[in-house]
């Protein structure tokens, strides 16, 4: 006997491997024959600290009164050498972000923000504009390989100087600034013709290694007369030594950058495969100072994908003294904001994944040079926003660091925490939830 | 005169005390001896007064020079008025790697060699070498002139931008983008002003140095000239 019916049949099985995001990003290539290009940072799933969780105070240690009992956030950067040291309310500061990249109204929004907020900013790489030092009380000058705008006037105006050697989305790797965001300001700023790429390069012109990495913070110390603190910005991808080496060389500060840290303009394949996840890079940076004798001496900034009040305690509770954040502050101005929904999809794109930063057509006006998208950003609502955003950081981060019994942000500690997961356990060096177990370090 | 003995007091002494000083100071000459290596001196300056520093000094001599005008007698080592902003730096003897790094102006005198990355990423100042140049000098030069009375290294003006290179003896190879470029009057012109700034009026003629500039065929990526970087 013959069965007459249609057979069954397998169900249409999609490959783990050749995702429909891999086959589009193969098409794509196909098609162009160039690399993706976008803004960000790593969008791939990685352990972080939504994989750890604090423990909180019972019988065998007890909290702090959450609205009565005083729990300190405030920090100090640049103890160790700088006759002029940082004071900020808060532990979340502004990370480095260029003008050029971001309109100049983002970059005021960022400075009126911070200035509200007690912490910093940063500058980026294309120099220091007057709106951001003057929206700004306490503005961090980056010192880059390009040295584009770089000039001794706003080395001495800045409070801070970041040497930056490097950032997480792409560690070992320059930028490009494409033609169409060179506007004749930028282009001024920078000495180059209006509409040219300009190529950020990836080592610094004038010194190689650690042992010259030491003189030319020599120079920068004798140029601002000892006065100004000196971070060293590292994207993690050896955090052992290069904190151990900044620190060697003279750093105030290390700034250390994780693999979730965002950028203007790179190449998708170097954001989601060179570096490492930012929990994955703060034990091993902590221990270095340890191992030096100097935890707390040298302070250590955490970027990285730093959302929320429970990240910046997880991160402190781990070793840092402070961190930075950079998309996060771009979305509380307003960047991905689903009210520009319908320019977004006419973009091709949709409001939570817009990240083509690089080609300035951001409809909410930050990533952008364009006047008129630019005028769409008001610098002191967005300025405010910012400002409560760093403010519920803050407080939530006092809330969990109350419940661990700790007056202080500081006084957060590894013995704290517990990881959800193996991988976050072997990484953040704490045990895996409900046992004593840190892979790597103890037995079960 | 102010004199200052760096075997006697600490750089810091003397970096603070030029430092201080206001533009319309009286003390406009300074002598600084027993340099004996010593990086980051004169480095930061912001007054019109001169320093005249007598040895070799270490790195970063005269860094981010604004006004004054730094002359060394003797070597200097690596990124020698790097990032200088405006004034002269007057180099005696050799010149180690990168030097004028980055410089935004003024005028940068080697009168002997310079090493490696002469001129790298310069942003606007004029170097003049009158003697030889090492490799990957110009790198990234983005605007200024770089003229050398003797020879170049290799890759010179690798990924130029806007800078101008003049060299009289040879050049052992053109980095990427960089190409020979016909001498006009206004480049002769131009030429002649550097020369006589650097204080070769009528000792060597603009005719005999060949031009190097962008093909500026990298201004822009383009996939097809992937190979190029």
């Amino acid at each position: 006997m013959t069965d007459h019916r249609q057979p069954p049949r397998t169900k249409p099985r999609l490959s783990a491997t050749f995702t429909p995001d891999v086959m589009s990003e193969i098409r794509r290539a196909a098609a162009t024959g160039i690399y993706d290009i976008r803004g960000a940072g790593a969008k791939r799933a990685l352990p972080h600290f939504d994989d750890l969780l604090f423990l909180g105070a019972s019988i065998s240690r007890y909290p702090l009164e959450g609205y009565r009992e005083r729990c300190g956030t405030e920090v100090v950067l640049g103890s160790r050498f700088a006759s002029k040291p940082i004071h900020l309310k808060t532990p979340v500061t502004i990370a480095g972000m260029s003008f050029g990249s971001l309109s100049a109204n983002a970059k005021e929004a960022l400075g009126r923000g911070a200035t509200i907020a007690g912490t910093s900013t940063t500058t980026g790489d294309g120099g220091m504009t007057p709106e951001e030092r003057g929206h700004s009380k306490t503005l961090v000058y980056q010192y880059l390989p390009s040295r584009y705008g770089m000039n001794p006037d706003d080395l001495r105006k800045a409070d801070a100087i970041e040497v930056v050697i490097g950032q997480g989305a792409k560690p070992g790797g320059g930028g490009m600034l494409l033609g169409q965001k060179i506007t004749e300001r930028v282009a001024g700023m920078r000495c180059l013709p209006p509409g040219v790429d300009q190529r950020s390069a990836c080592r610094h012109p004038d010194w190689t290694g650690p042992d010259d990495l030491a003189i030319k913070i020599e120079e920068l110390r004798e140029i601002t007369d000892w006065e100004k603190p000196i971070y060293v910005k590292v994207g993690a991808s050896r955090p052992y030594y290069d904190t151990a080496l900044a620190a060697k060389s003279g750093a105030d500060v290390v700034v250390l950058d994780g693999m979730q840290g965002g950028t203007a303009a790179t190449q998708d394949v170097f954001i989601e495969h060179v570096g490492i996840p930012t929990l994955a890079a703060i034990r091993p940076a902590v221990q270095a100072l340890q191992d030096l004798g100097l935890h707390r001496k040298v302070q250590l900034v955490v970027s990285g994908g730093i959302r929320s009040g429970a990240d910046v305690a997880k991160v402190l509770a781990l070793g840092a003294d402070a961190v930075a954040i950079g998309t996060a502050a771009l979305i509380a101005l307003g960047d991905n904001d689903p009210r520009w929904q319908a320019e977004y999809e006419a973009l091709g794109t949709t409001a939570g994944a817009y990240d083509d930063w690089h080609e300035g057509r951001d409809p909410a006006g930050i990533t952008t040079q364009d006047p008129e998208l630019a005028k769409r950003l008001d610098p002191e609502l967005a300025g405010r926003r910012l400002a409560n955003y760093l403010a519920v950081m803050t407080l939530e981060a006092q809330t969990i660091a109350r419940a661990c019994g700790k007056s202080h942000l500081h006084n957060l500690e590894p013995e704290d925490l517990v990881a959800l997961t193996i991988e976050a356990a072997a990484m953040a060096q704490v045990p895996l939830a409900g046992t004593g177990w840190i892979p790597g370090k103890t037995g079960m | 005169m102010p004199s200052f003995d760096l075997r006697s007091a600490p750089l810091r002494e003397l970096n603070r005390a030029l430092h201080a000083l206001r533009p319309d100071t009286n003390e406009t000459h300074w002598t600084v001896t027993g340099p004996d290596g010593r990086h980051a001196i004169a480095a930061g300056l912001d007054a019109p007064i001169s320093v005249e520093i007598e040895g070799n000094v270490g790195y970063y001599c005269a860094g981010m020079n604004k006004l004054a005008t730094v002359l060394v007698n003797g070597n200097a080592g690596v990124g020698v008025a790097e990032n200088m902003i405006s004034g002269l730096v007057h180099v005696r003897g050799d010149a180690s790697q990168s030097a004028g790094a980055t410089a935004h102006g003024g005028m940068l005198i080697i009168d002997g060699n310079a090493g490696a990355r002469c001129g790298i990423s310069m942003k606007g100042v004029d170097i003049v070498v009158k003697g030889s140049i090492g490799h990957m000098s110009a790198f990234m030069a983005q605007a200024g002139t770089l003229t050398v009375l003797g020879d170049a290294g290799e890759a010179l003006g690798d990924s130029l931008y806007e800078a101008k290179l003049y060299v009289r003896g040879s050049v052992k190879s053109l980095g990427a983008d960089c190409v020979e470029k016909p001498m006009r009057d206004e480049h002769l012109r131009e030429l002649a002003d550097k020369l006589a700034a650097a204080g070769l009026a009528g000792e060597v003629s603009p005719s005999e140095f060949r031009r190097y500039g962008s093909a500026r065929t990298l201004y822009h990526f383009h996939v097809d000239n992937a190979g190029a970087y």
